[in-house]
């Protein structure tokens, strides 16, 4: 029956290796004694807790197979999976795979795909695997992502893989915290400022007046002073609150992949966390862009790449010399990083770079003018035809709208910033990387291998709004919390483009479950199909959707911490006759 | 009707509804697009529809399900001053707390400010509604009772309380009370941060009354006003001890009053104390 094949091979001192195969993936996937690789087509996973100690402190986690990161599970394109998820919590539990085009029961979402898994009971997840590259899976249940329940997910190419290898390991990002994630979350609704150690200081002031002179300090400090932000808001929780891991491994214990010189190494980079982004860099190699959210793209060599939450990137390198070479992940606030080692040997090192200086956000991040890039006409109500308050409205444009409208809903005391004037390119490396001396990756590089999915040009446009307010930690989509929304309905079949306006000074990446993201250029090209898509602070950007999956699907921010905040919606694929009622949330009302 | 007859209909016509729908995509496919698919077209298997689609539930079973509450309460006690101060009449333990309890748009909220000198206790506590009425503004509503050496008083109170531009902390309260009486109290604090931890707090309080209140030392008009400055180090962000000075001064009837009582009108006082809220 179930053909599970745990292999443990390597362990080096203090570093949980997690290494995945040369030549033939079968042979030489390996990991610590603590960390597994499942592969096969039958998996039994067992959601539970174990104790852990990242930090000097023995705190509970909540793992499947007893670990942190769970098991990376290896599936096949093509294959069929079947997945038996017990749950020896004392809550109820989930697993969401996440970035998987899959039936709407299997996706894992309490309350949209199925039940849950109750305490002490499983669930079957059974689903055909037509797509390849690298994904992972987490919990969709409260906190349980912060606490653990995360893992990688490889899927081979059928045919073998488009850029070969000799190498090949995943790397997964985390968060880890040794307090209670509800403690987190209470925190920041009453002190949303709490965790942020990099405010301005009165030593900043007089610094800045030197560089820039009295006036265009007083200027710019009167500038945040009316808005009443706090241009250091970059990370809701940061390195305070978390140790960072690479595959489970703290930057100590400085997790490390072999190689041999000469060798191409592909790492698949996941950003597992809740809460974080990284600025990824390996000093002394390029790194080719090869794959996105699982999807191969046009190889695109750069010094740095940031990945935010839920998204996964493939690069390949290629060492040349016989030494160790630093994986250094930095969280977007600089205040702390993870750290792995890609060596020839283990036990070697190489030097770990400072942090960068902590990035500002500026006038431009909050849509009063950009850095650079250009911005969209100033808003002209009379050439407004569509109503994005309205998902149904129709809107059948070949480039994406360019007109801002702001719908009625955000006119509520949970949102503190609108954006008029937003930026509509691609090719910003957002806050932090701008004009580094490095080459930085930005989605204006990224072009899927293969084209899209649907070359019918999107029929109709919806128009959502990224909306809070930093100081009662409120998020939500127009302005709505999820609680005070209505299901978005899709038609089943149609070909439509959702255009996200960034009215925050925050990075969010969004997640649609169930379909994917073809995210487009200002001009409505193809771009970039992904699962996850950053919208940087006063951004605006578009993407289409073929709403060819049936069902409730979950759509929201995957800072795990703005989700459970309200910025959340369902979206309901429905036939075009809309028969077929099942009810959702709000429905009934 | 019941979820139990509505299940296996649904899923009749998911199958049914399905079949047409991909049936028509195909066909579009062919009408507008002749020419050869993407690579990624052809790759890209759409998902089977659900075997087992969610039912109806109430909003309430879904949070519960999901595990997700955008409308779940908080709660918060708060003291921004618990400190001892060094008068010309002695030592004064000082408070000024609140504690609240409430969502994203209401909030209950008890205030409470006073002071302990000698065994004798004199300050007030108000019990409010809070409710966000924009961006940075709420208002505030409910009762307030004035305690100590004198008569007691009872208010009904109304204000607003928010942040001002420039993050200044505000908070306006007008009193309404017996027999006539009036009274308005307005506070404004800020924030500096010298370091990441040590933080310089300026503070301003002033009270006005509309009408005598001999027996609590009240002369009608602007009455007090005080004026705080406290540097605290943020051990947690939560417990802080700081140190500081106020000063404060009374005004017309009230300072007439002062000195009728061999008081000082206005004094300079050394104070040391702890921030805390959790």
């Amino acid at each position: 029956m179930p053909q599970l094949s745990r292999r443990s091979f390597l362990q080096a001192a203090g570093a949980g290796l997690f290494v995945l195969g040369a030549h033939r993936a079968s042979d030489v996937w390996a990991q610590s004694q603590t960390q597994t690789v499942l592969t096969g087509s039958h998996f039994d996973l067992q959601i539970g807790e174990a104790s852990f100690n990242f930090t000097g402190h023995k705190r509970i986690g909540t793992v499947v197979n007893g670990q942190i990161p769970g098991p990376l599970l290896r599936w096949r394109e093509g294959d069929t999976v079947t997945l038996r998820v017990s749950n020896r919590l004392a809550a109820r539990s989930s697993i969401h795979w996440h970035g998987m085009i899959l039936p709407a029961d299997m996706d894992g979402v309490p309350g949209l795909s199925f039940a849950g898994i109750p305490s002490g009971g499983e669930y079957l997840y059974r689903f055909k695997v037509n797509q390849h590259g690298t994904y992972w899976y987490h919990a969709h249940s409260r906190f349980q992502e912060q606490t653990g329940l995360y893992g990688p997910i490889v899927i081979e190419r059928r045919g073998g893989e488009r850029f070969p290898t000799e190498r090949d390991y995943v790397v997964m990002l985390s968060d880890w915290t040794d307090l209670d994630p509800e403690r987190i979350f209470s925190v920041l609704k009453k002190h949303s400022d709490y965790y942020n150690f990099g405010r301005r200081t009165a030593g900043d002031f007089f610094a800045d007046v030197r560089k820039n002179g009295l006036g265009q300090t007083l200027a710019d400090r009167r500038m945040w002073g009316e808005m009443r932000m706090n241009p250091t808001d970059t990370l809701d929780v940061s390195g305070y609150a978390y140790t960072y891991l690479m595959n489970g491994v703290t930057p100590t214990g400085n997790w490390t992949g072999l190689f041999s010189r000469g060798e191409k190494v592909r790492l698949r980079f996941i950003n597992g966390s809740s809460m974080s982004f990284f600025d990824v860099r390996i000093p002394g190699l390029k790194l080719s862009v090869v794959a996105t959210d699982g999807v191969d793209v046009e190889p695109v060599s750069v010094d740095e790449f940031r990945i935010g939450a839920a998204e996964t990137y493939d690069v390949i390198v290629e060492p040349k010399d016989d030494r160790a070479y630093t994986i250094f992940a930095q969280a977007m606030d600089r205040s702390g990083y993870a750290r792995g080692t890609l060596a020839p040997s283990l036990g070697l090192e190489a030097e770990i770079p400072p942090l960068d200086p902590r990035p500002l956000l500026t006038m431009g991040d909050m849509g009063h003018g950009g850095h650079g890039a250009s911005s969209s006409a100033p808003m002209d109500h009379s050439q407004m035809n569509h109503a994005p308050a309205n998902p149904h409205a129709g809107h059948g444009a070949a480039a994406p709208s360019t007109t801002i409208e702001h719908p009625p809903t955000e006119q509520t005391p949970l949102l503190d910033m609108q954006v008029d004037r937003p930026n509509l390119e691609l090719d910003d490396p957002g806050i932090g990387l701008r004009n580094n001396g490095r080459r930085v990756l930005t989605y204006a590089d990224l072009r899927t291998i293969g084209g899209s999915i649907d070359r019918r040009p999107p029929g109709r446009e919806i128009q959502l709004h990224l909306t809070g307010h930093m100081e009662r930690f409120v998020w939500s989509f127009n302005g709505q919390k999820f609680s005070e929304a209505k299901p978005l309905k899709f038609q089943l079949g149609e070909r439509l483009r959702i255009t996200l306006v960034n009215d925050s000074m925050m990075t969010h990446p969004i997640h649609l479950h169930g379909m994917w993201s073809e995210l487009e250029d200002a001009s409505g090209n193809f771009q970039v199909r992904k699962h996850t898509v950053n919208v940087q602070p006063a951004q605006k950007l578009s993407y289409a959707v073929t709403a060819d999956a049936l069902g409730r699907w979950a759509y929201h921010c995957h800072l795990l911490y703005h989700m459970e905040a309200g910025m959340f919606r369902e979206v309901h694929v429905e036939p075009a006759d809309g028969m077929a009622h099942h009810g959702g949330h709000g429905d009934h009302s | 009707m019941s979820a139990l007859i509505k299940l296996p209909l649904a899923l009749a016509l998911f199958g049914s509804v399905v079949t047409t729908a991909a049936a028509q995509e195909e066909h579009q496919h062919h009408e507008h697009h002749s020419e050869e698919r993407t690579q990624s077209e052809r790759a890209h298997v759409p998902p089977e529809p659900p075997q087992h689609p969610m039912g109806d539930m109430s909003e309430e079973e879904m949070a519960e399900m999901m595990d997700m509450d955008d409308t779940a309460p908080f709660g918060m006690v708060a003291f921004d001053q618990l400190e001892w101060r060094d008068t010309d009449a002695g030592d004064v333990l000082f408070w000024d707390g609140r504690a609240w309890f409430g969502n994203d748009y209401n909030k209950a909220l008890l205030k409470t400010e006073g002071e302990r000198s000698d065994a004798d206790y004199e300050g007030s506590a108000e019990l409010l509604w809070d409710r966000v009425i924009s961006r940075w503004w709420s208002l505030q509503g409910g009762v307030a009772h004035d305690f100590g050496e004198g008569p007691s008083r009872t208010w009904a109170t109304f204000g607003v309380q928010g942040l001002a531009p420039y993050w200044f902390e505000v908070e306006a309260l007008a009193y309404v009370g017996e027999e006539g009486r009036t009274a308005a109290n307005f506070s404004a604090e800020y924030e500096m941060f010298l370091t990441q931890r040590w933080i310089l707090q300026p503070k301003v309080e002033v009270k006005i009354y509309g009408r005598d209140d001999p027996a609590n030392g009240i002369g009608s008009g602007f009455s007090d006003a005080e004026l705080g400055l406290r540097l605290r180090y943020e051990i947690r962000r939560e417990f802080a001890p700081y140190f500081g000075a106020v000063w404060s001064r009374k005004f017309g009837g009230t300072a007439d009053l002062a000195r009728e009582h061999g008081d000082d009108t206005d004094e300079l006082q050394f104070v040391a104390g702890l921030r805390v809220w959790f």
